[in-house]
């Protein structure tokens, strides 16, 4: 494999497996917040028992998310040098106002909040998580900030062999940010809803079939309802953000979307395709409602994959309107020294194979997991809890797993969409990648890497499941013998 | 305006670098030191976790002392991470491509001790609880001996060469070096001497943070390791600051360096001194002053070259006017870092005065790993 394959395979699988994380404890510890506000307004312990035990179940989620976390903030530097350097007047700030704003606040207050159940008061305590989500929030904004430029790199020039911020208002209002934000915080919340619904109805089945105690029920039905709302209203808001965003890259990347449609020829009549086997190639495909696309994109042409190929090789990488962002514009002499150079051609198209089916995946198996929360509901319905059988149980396990599927290909359609572009028709990725680190400390780092996560994950599922089976914890209130005992030993 | 204007006294050679690139210089610093200061103390309670805690019950206790902190004392190393890719892309992007291995082993360490913090106690099973200990205490000690080779490799300079791109007609400076060549003498020395040192700060913070028998055996291992992180510093310091000029750097700095350098002495000294009188405090204080002041001596050599050695890359070197961010981006962030960077240290403050008690094992509730413990020591 060549050396960028490898960098990139890197970068995809650590991405890929931070991602797993990160919806989850953005959205979880929303919820964990809402349930102990809960617990503050109504005094009922039902939500204080359901706050110890998803907080717990979110702490186990956290840590991962974190360590992970500090890979990705070096690898741009580590495995993609020339990217940092052509990208980074532009790029840097919002990873550096990220840990600033974002991971200054989450981290102390998490601290805070873990070991400050018997030393803060109830109300500061709230506080204290309540600022912890919020940092977790704030994070994705820079995130998704950052990743919307490299789609869509507005606001910039090309000075100094490098590309340089004009307008940092036009970053923040980068129009693909503006909708891919909102996507990928509802996305999360479907992610955590998910996961909250599916828990608490296997502990209300379970507490049900061994005849528990009635105040187990209560609280984890309370777990399903909150669980199985937030998933499906935030899966429409998902689905209500989805739209606009496609649209918004039908212009600003079209050949992205020219192959999550594996559309061939530029069309009036553009037809929706169910499936595609063959890619550019002829048949194998199902194909839809003729004129579909052009009524969901709202354009009178839906573009091909072989008239953008024409296009490119004529005037270069442009919009869906035929124009160019001043970077695309400004970097193109420097671009064909590139192809000159290195004396291949750039092929504008992404893997349309990766693309058309990340796409499809990533919205049938999000909608599948709103219909799991719909089901869930029915289900669960009045005082209603189902026997357990074989059924319910694959369910309640696909059912967490679902959205956590659906965002992983919902990136890999993102990024694998963007190429051959790091920054989007302007850096080609060869071009971003270090050249001065070895294909061997690559393989090197990358098989470690895969190792490492890989038997982290087996120990996280194994804890995860284990606070899941013990339920939901008792609290008995903590009588203190002296100046240091409040202080709750949380590690 | 240029940094002459500012500082006619300075007589700044190569280029002319800007206020803003000198503050960020400064700040990128501040960061540094902050991140030393606070994880220096939880790396070096991580790498003695299994020496000073005899017993899961000493374990829990010593990792309680750092428990609600280690996490944010981390991201300072994140915010200096981000900074220097904002402010000095230049300088991220040579530096982390060119020390990608000892990079990577950083990562691994950081990945470690951090799972191993949050998932140690979350199994009563002794032996889960001690693979940790020990996972806790590679992934602290890792990352403290490869920063400390590290800073020693900027003091003398990592050597960089000119590259071409395969577009633009400039060139991009790129390391130069091998990642065997980074195990020099002095950079040896240098990991060492923040291995001792961390292990230092560590041990009188946790001598801070407890009483009883931890304390005590905090206080006794500390009084021992103070000695050992005192020669190295002390060679580190004379060494360092009599290694020959790089280009551009000024006098004035080097004077300043020596200057810091001695103090960091006195601090550890100092600190060595307290321990004996069993003044925990100021102890503490005398490693943190030491730890605080080695950094600014490092980066009293890292003006104008970041830690580079553009010797061989004199026409395009690597320095802080040609790696740094555009004027309108540092305005940014100059102003966002104004706004921001007190609010942050307000409230990490109050996170360690909420936390300041002392911890005792007696406050420990016994539970299944201190019971299996305890059947095994009747059994022995």
């Amino acid at each position: 494999m060549s050396p960028d394959t490898i960098a990139r395979w890197q970068f995809g699988i650590t991405t890929v497996y931070h991602f797993l994380f990160v919806p989850l404890t953005i959205a979880l510890s929303v919820l964990t917040a809402v349930l102990q506000t809960l617990w503050n307004k109504t005094g009922n312990d039902a939500y204080l028992r359901l706050t110890k035990f998803f907080g717990k179940l979110f702490l186990i989620n956290f840590a991962m998310g974190v360590v992970t976390g500090i890979v990705q903030e070096f690898q741009f530097g580590m495995n993609w040098s020339e990217y940092s350097r052509f990208v980074g007047d532009i790029f840097g700030a919002p990873l550096a106002l990220e840990a600033l704003i974002a991971f200054f606040l989450e981290s102390t207050f998490l601290g805070l909040w873990i070991f400050g159940w018997d030393r803060l008061s109830k109300g500061v305590h709230l506080v204290t998580i309540w600022l912890a989500s919020i940092g977790t929030v704030i994070s994705s904004i820079f995130i998704i900030a950052a990743n919307a430029w490299m789609q869509n790199p507005v606001g910039a020039t090309y000075n100094n062999g490098r590309a340089e911020l004009t307008d940092f208002g036009a970053v923040l209002t980068n129009p693909v940010f503006l909708w891919q934000w909102p996507h990928t915080i509802t996305a999360s919340f479907v992610t955590a809803g998910a996961f909250m619904a599916a828990v608490a109805a296997y502990g209300l089945i379970k507490t049900k079939a061994k005849g528990g105690p009635s105040a187990d029920l209560v609280a984890y039905r309370k777990g399903v309802k909150l669980g199985a709302w937030v998933l499906i209203v935030a899966g429409v808001f998902t689905v209500l953000t989805g739209d606009p965003l496609g649209k918004t890259m039908v212009q600003t990347q079209p050949s992205k979307m020219a192959a999550a449609e594996a559309q061939t020829t530029t069309s009036d009549n553009a037809p929706f395709a169910l499936v595609d086997f063959n890619g550019e190639a002829e048949g194998g495909r199902i194909e839809l409602f003729p004129g579909f696309l052009n009524w969901l994109y709202g354009t009178d042409e839906v573009q091909g994959i072989e008239n953008l190929r024409d296009q490119y090789a004529t005037d270069g990488y442009l919009l869906n309107d035929g124009t160019q962002l001043p970077l695309q514009a400004e970097f193109a002499d420097a671009l064909k020294e590139v192809t000159d150079n290195n004396g291949d051609e750039i092929d504008p198209i992404p893997n349309v194979m990766i693309t058309f089916w990340s796409f499809r995946l990533m919205i049938g198996i999000g909608c599948l997991a709103i219909l799991g929360g719909v089901l869930l509901l029915v289900l669960t319905r009045g005082d209603r809890v189902p026997k357990p059988n074989k059924l319910i149980t694959a369910g309640l396990i696909a059912l967490p797993i679902l959205p956590l599927v659906a965002n992983s290909f919902g990136w890999i359609f993102t990024e694998m969409g963007r190429q051959p572009w790091i920054v989007n028709g302007v850096l080609p990725t060869l071009q971003g990648l270090s050249p001065s680190v070895g294909v061997g400390s690559v393989w090197f780092s990358l098989i470690v890497f895969t190792l490492l996560y890989g038997a982290l994950a087996v120990i996280e599922v194994r804890l995860m499941l284990k606070y899941i089976r013990i339920g939901l914890p008792d609290v008995t209130p903590v009588t203190t013998q002296d100046e240091d005992a409040p202080l709750s030993f949380a590690y | 305006m240029t940094f002459q204007h500012v500082l006619p006294l300075l007589d700044v050679p190569l280029h002319s670098p800007t206020v803003l690139q000198v503050l960020w210089l400064i700040l990128i610093a501040v960061l540094w030191i902050g991140f030393f200061f606070l994880e220096g103390f939880d790396f070096g309670v991580g790498m003695l976790l299994p020496f000073l805690g005899k017993n899961d019950k000493e374990r829990r206790l010593i990792v309680n002392t750092i428990g609600p902190h280690w996490d944010g004392n981390e991201v300072w190393l994140l915010t200096a991470g981000g900074a220097m890719f904002a402010a000095f892309p230049g300088w991220y992007a040579t530096l982390f491509s060119g020390l990608y291995l000892p990079l990577f082993l950083v990562l691994v360490g950081l990945i470690l001790r951090g799972v191993a913090f949050e998932y140690r106690g979350k199994n009563d099973d002794l032996a889960w609880r001690k693979r940790w200990d020990w996972a806790a205490a590679i992934g602290s000690f890792l990352p403290t001996l490869v920063l400390g080779v590290g800073f020693a490799n900027f003091l003398i300079g990592l050597k960089v060469a000119p590259h071409e791109l395969a577009f633009g007609d400039t060139t991009v400076p790129l390391f130069a070096g091998t990642f065997w060549g980074l195990f020099s003498p002095f950079a040896l020395l240098g990991g060492l001497l923040f291995v001792a040192l961390f292990a230092t700060h560590g041990a009188f913070f946790i001598a801070l943070k407890t009483h009883g028998v931890i304390h005590e055996r905090a206080e006794a291992w500390g009084s021992k390791i103070v000695l050992a992180a005192l020669v190295l510093l002390l060679a580190v310091v004379i060494w360092g600051n009599l290694h020959k000029e790089l280009p551009g750097q000024l006098d004035a700095l080097r004077v300043v360096a020596w200057i810091t350098g001695v103090v960091a002495i006195a601090g550890l000294a100092c600190a060595w001194f307290m321990n004996k009188k069993g003044r925990d405090g100021w102890a503490f204080i005398g490693t943190a002053i030491s730890i605080v002041m080695l950094i600014v001596m490092y980066f009293a050599h890292f003006y104008p070259g970041l830690g580079f050695d553009n010797s061989l890359a004199l026409d395009t070197p690597l320095d802080l006017t040609t790696a740094s961010s555009s004027p309108k981006t540092l305005q940014i962030m100059t102003i966002c870092a104004c706004c921001l960077v007190p609010v942050v240290l307000a409230y990490q403050v109050w996170s360690y005065w909420i936390y300041r008690k002392r911890l005792s094992t007696a406050n420990i509730p016994d539970d299944a790993a201190s019971a299996q413990e305890e059947r095994q020591g009747v059994s022995a």
